[in-house]
């Protein structure tokens, strides 16, 4: 592939990269309302699922040597065809079937122009939400940061 | 528009109702492998891309998984079959033959050499390659009997289309047992299982 | 001779009847709810999911329901659980160095950058039963600080600047990691097969094993080099796509151990490593398992094999609880027949042992008596 052709798509798949990354921690409340703005209300077939399977999580030996398998996690996924022809997936951690299905509908409504901006004002919602609580843990995480004070520096 | 075309072939074709009719497929081929030689129906509702045919395709629904790595031969590896293998059952696909649990040749296509395959070990003869052949025909072809487990005395096949050193190449297979790899001849909606224990000859005129 | 008896179905079926009715318990009392042991017992649900290697905090918390609290029976329901379904396929390996850190000490610098964060520990607690939580009252918001920016270093980086401490375990090129859910173990194991091993193992057996090492079976003069908890990614490469994809966070636990090593004929003395990564957050099991991990590398380091910690074949053949909990257990299951046989050879064998008796001693034994 060119060099050219090469850098107009990275872009746009890493941007479809974020949306699907934020979609996984949607919740099944933030994707319904925001599928209410979609109007018309897009026509939805299933492709695959929603079904449930596992992912093998895997480590790094010493944290970051050859990798080795830590142990399992429960994986949703979905995909589905919007009646406009595009195809979404969906996927994330835990077993909620809804949450999947919903998510591939916003990839697959984010491939088409004219929806996307829903798409996006979705994922920043998403982000932000997310943002927050890190920080707020972080916060608090800050707080049990141990400030040493010498109390007596012997000599000899 | 060839996007869209390939995007249909890939994410369509696959059971309507996976686990019944994968279970039916397994069942039938669970039933070939242990009567070996006998005709036995595949359920051919799945469509996969060209060239693979709709009994290997079934059957790779069955079978494939994410920790079965198949070989497909050059026209099918180049074709859409590889992201419809991909999509639905998770399989990857490898050019290394002895990497691969099972390698799906088209009607018509070259048929590798079996020890160019996995032939398992002799404490884990089950790691080895199954080889889903598709051909013309079951039956009708220059007539082989077959002996050994799972067969009440003697069996006649007839395939159509197998190469005509079919029955040198099974013999070396044979000759490495309990190594080898196991068969399976499809033509349209059904198949023939020849696992490794079957013997085969030639029938005398 | 095999004799095959049947019965009590009625009596199984009015036992399991039974079971969920003590489960249950007291009906007076409100039902416990799977959010709330999720989000009250957070760490036996975790341990939960470590040693039935499956990461899902609802599941795993209806297990302990369940299983009333037994922990290795809600191990095993979980385990069950998990052979129902279907592996999709292989996550990228999690990056612990961009975790974002709920806690991380390090024994070995004060001062190291990212600074000793306690996060929410039993540590430095005097163990006091607190009678105030008979009570439902009010818990404190906890206390906030500016983050700042340092980076949260890893311990073993500041090490290996100075050439001090082995690197990250390597294993041969082209190796794919093993998977002891896939294939049967085969003896000696590369040291991908034994975390994994090790990672869902008891965490009782590993903590004894690894205290054993402490006390000198096995000394491998361990320091915590660091142990940090807290959320990692989780991506999976999606074939369809052509790219991968995070599927949400998992809380995981990391044990950097740092041991003492005086070098052989190839190699400088220098540290070397013992490495222990958990689901959940279970500080105690990834610092057993980081002694247990370095222990078991003696072979490796040229050291001598002469304690259970060091033994990787009784060490990972017994550190599994399903399969400790069905062996031991299965001998509560009907042995009548086994048992028949045997009380037939003890009859004979006082039988005999009363004839030879009753015939006085042997002029041999009479002679040893001498």
């Amino acid at each position: 592939m060119d060099a050219i052709k090469q850098n107009q798509i990275e872009p746009e798949k890493s941007e479809r990269h974020r949306c699907m990354r934020l979609l996984a921690q949607a919740t099944v409340e933030e994707m319904r309302a925001a599928l209410q703005s979609v109007q018309p209300a897009p026509e939805v077939f299933a492709v695959r699922g929603p079904e449930t399977g596992l992912v093998m999580v895997r480590g790094r030996i010493g944290g970051g040597g050859d990798p080795f398998n830590l142990g399992e996690a429960t994986v949703t996924r979905a995909t589905v065809r919007l009646g406009t022809g595009e195809i979404g997936h969906g996927q994330m951690l835990g077993t909620e079937k809804e949450k999947a299905r919903l998510a591939a509908v916003f990839d697959a409504l984010w491939q088409r122009p004219e929806q996307r901006g829903v798409v996006e004002a979705l994922v920043l919602a998403v982000e932000e939400r997310i943002a927050a609580q890190d920080r707020l843990e972080a916060e608090q995480t800050a707080a049990t940061r141990v400030d040493f004070f010498t109390m007596v520096r012997g000599e000899n | 528009m060839v996007e869209v075309q390939d995007a249909n072939a890939v994410y369509a074709g696959a059971f309507d109702n996976p686990v019944f009719q994968s279970q039916a497929v397994f069942r039938a081929l669970m039933d070939g492998m242990a009567r070996p030689g006998t005709v036995v129906a595949i359920d051919a509702s799945a469509v996969p891309p060209e060239p693979m045919g709709r009994g290997a395709g079934a059957i790779a629904l069955t079978l494939c998984d994410t920790d079965t790595p198949a070989w497909l031969t050059q026209t099918q590896a180049q074709s859409a079959v590889p992201a419809w293998l991909a999509f639905h059952t998770g399989a990857p696909v490898t050019d290394v033959k002895p990497e691969a649990r099972f390698a799906f040749v088209e009607a018509g296509a070259m048929v590798p050499g079996f020890n160019q395959f996995a032939l398992g070990t002799q404490d884990y003869p089950d790691r080895s390659t199954t080889l889903v052949i598709e051909i013309a025909a079951l039956s009708g072809g220059p007539a082989m009997i077959g002996a050994g487990p799972g067969i009440k005395g003697e069996v006649e096949i007839s395939p159509v289309g197998l190469p005509d050193i079919f029955l040198t190449l099974w013999n070396e297979n044979r000759s490495v047992f309990p190594r080898g790899v196991d068969l399976v001849l499809v033509a349209g909606d059904a198949a023939l299982c020849l696992p490794r224990t079957v013997k085969l000859r030639r029938k005398e005129a | 001779m095999y004799v095959a008896v049947k019965g009590g179905e009625a009596a199984i079926a009015n036992a399991h009847r039974l079971l969920a009715d003590r489960r249950r318990g007291d009906r007076s009392l409100p039902a416990i709810s799977i959010a709330q042991i999720v989000a009250q017992l957070g760490l036996a649900v975790d341990r939960v999911m470590a040693e039935a290697s499956l990461y899902d905090r609802s599941l795993a918390a209806l297990a302990v329901t369940q299983a009333r609290g037994d922990m290795i029976e809600a191990i095993f329901i979980l385990r069950a659980y998990r052979t129902t379904l279907p592996r999709f396929g292989y996550a990228q390996p999690v990056d612990t160095a961009d975790m974002k850190i709920e806690r991380r000490v390090s024994a070995t610098y004060k001062d190291l950058p990212g600074g000793q964060l306690l996060g929410p520990t039993f540590d430095y607690t005097h163990r006091l039963l607190d009678p105030s939580l008979l009570e439902d009252g009010p818990v404190d918001e906890p206390e906030q600080k500016d983050v700042g920016d340092a980076v949260t270093m890893r311990v073993s980086e500041i090490l290996a600047g100075e050439g001090l401490i082995e690197p990250d375990g390597m294993l041969p090129e082209d190796h794919v990691p093993g998977d002891i859910t896939r294939e049967p173990l085969e003896f000696p194991l590369n040291r991908d097969l034994r975390l994994q091993a090790l990672a869902r193992g008891d965490e009782g057996f590993l903590l004894a094993l690894a205290y054993s090492t402490q006390r000198g079976y096995a000394r491998t003069h361990p320091f915590a080099g660091e142990i940090r908890i807290g959320e990692v990614e989780v991506e999976m490469d999606i074939p369809e796509l052509g790219f991968a994809v995070s599927l949400g966070r998992i809380r995981v636990t990391e044990c950097q151990m740092v041991n003492q090593f005086s070098g052989s004929a190839k190699q400088p003395p220098q540290f070397t490593r013992g490495y222990g990564l958990v689901f959940g957050q279970s500080e105690r099991k990834a610092m057993a398992m980081a002694l247990v991990d370095r222990a078991l590398r003696a072979q490796e380091f040229g050291e001598d094999i002469v304690a259970p910690a060091q033994d990787e074949e009784f060490v990972i053949s017994h550190s599994d609880n399903v399969q400790a909990t069905g062996f031991v257990e299965h001998l509560k299951l009907p042995h009548y027949v086994d048992f028949q046989a045997e009380l037939d050879l003890v009859r004979r064998m006082r039988r005999e042992h009363v004839a030879a008796k009753s015939q006085g001693p042997k002029p041999d034994m009479k002679e040893a008596a001498e």
